[in-house]
């Protein structure tokens, strides 16, 4: 490597509580520092929202697997391969013209990782989750979804045991697309209900 | 400090701001893995650090519910 390296200057304060915690919990044999590079690369590289795009494109593609993912997503998902950690729930909710879902975490930051990875940092902010169950029209208005007076929109408060992911309606016009291309039209923000594909 | 700087995702954003973030979670993964308790005890503590102080950076919340949770480990834990 050449250059300069962010990390040559002296660590900030923050720094050093993690490398502290991370020696501390490393003494007592509960963490090595292989498994926590292993889990950071898999979240940088291989879990991301192109796990929740191949669900929906498949669901798009074929009406049963949709029966059977709105009627149990986790079950459904590990039929591709996708799934969290024990206890962890996903249940799948359809965007319909009637119908509109949007996910949000108002203690904290739950959010379907094994389907669109770690959640982004507006998902995550005190206003989007206090104000997205108070006011979802206004907040998806000003986040670039204007949605008809008529459609009824329903917010979903994940936790602990249940992530939320938005099952987005088929663009208009894809009929002739394969499973493969359609995935490419599926968006985080889509599945997250802050977006129209 | 460990760990390299990823590059954006394909939308430009990045999955961890800076290394300690990776960290910082991966050590909440792997801690509630080897301990095999509910994810929902890290949650509690990391609502509290959260409603402690709404306006701190995300992941400094998350690295204050990591060493309560550290604090409150019983004894030695070394296999």
């Amino acid at each position: 490597m050449t250059g300069p390296h962010p990390h040559d200057a002296p660590p900030s304060a923050i720094e050093q509580r993690v490398a502290t915690l991370e020696a501390l919990l490393t003494d007592k044999g509960l963490v090595n520092a292989e498994f926590l590079d292993a889990i950071v690369r898999s979240y940088e590289n291989d879990i991301g929202p192109r796990n929740g795009a191949r669900v929906v494109a498949r669901a798009w593609t074929d009406p049963e697997y949709q029966q059977r993912l709105l009627a149990e997503g986790t079950p459904a998902i590990a039929e591709l391969g996708f799934g969290g950690p024990e206890g962890q729930h996903v249940v799948v909710v359809e965007n319909r013209p009637s119908v509109h879902n949007v996910i949000v975490c108002t203690l904290c930051s739950c959010y379907p990782w094994a389907l669109l990875g770690l959640p982004p940092v507006w998902y995550k902010s005190p206003p989007y989750r206090a104000r997205m169950v108070r006011e979802p029209r206004a907040v998806l208005r000003e986040m670039g979804l204007e949605l008809a007076d008529d459609v009824e929109i329903r917010v979903w408060d994940s936790s602990a045991e249940i992530r939320y992911l938005v099952l987005p309606q088929r663009p208009a016009g894809t009929e002739d697309l394969d499973e493969e291309q359609l995935t490419a039209l599926v968006t985080r923000d889509g599945m997250v209900g802050v977006a129209a594909l | 400090m460990r760990g390299i700087e990823a590059p954006p995702r394909r939308n430009g954003e990045l999955v961890f701001a800076a290394p300690w973030e990776g960290r910082v979670f991966a050590m909440a993964i792997a801690l509630q893995q080897r301990l095999a308790v509910p994810w929902d005890d890290f949650r509690h503590r990391l609502i509290a650090e959260i409603e402690r102080d709404p306006q701190r950076p995300y992941y400094e919340s998350w690295l204050a519910a990591l060493e309560a949770l550290t604090a409150d480990l019983p004894g030695d834990q070394s296999s």
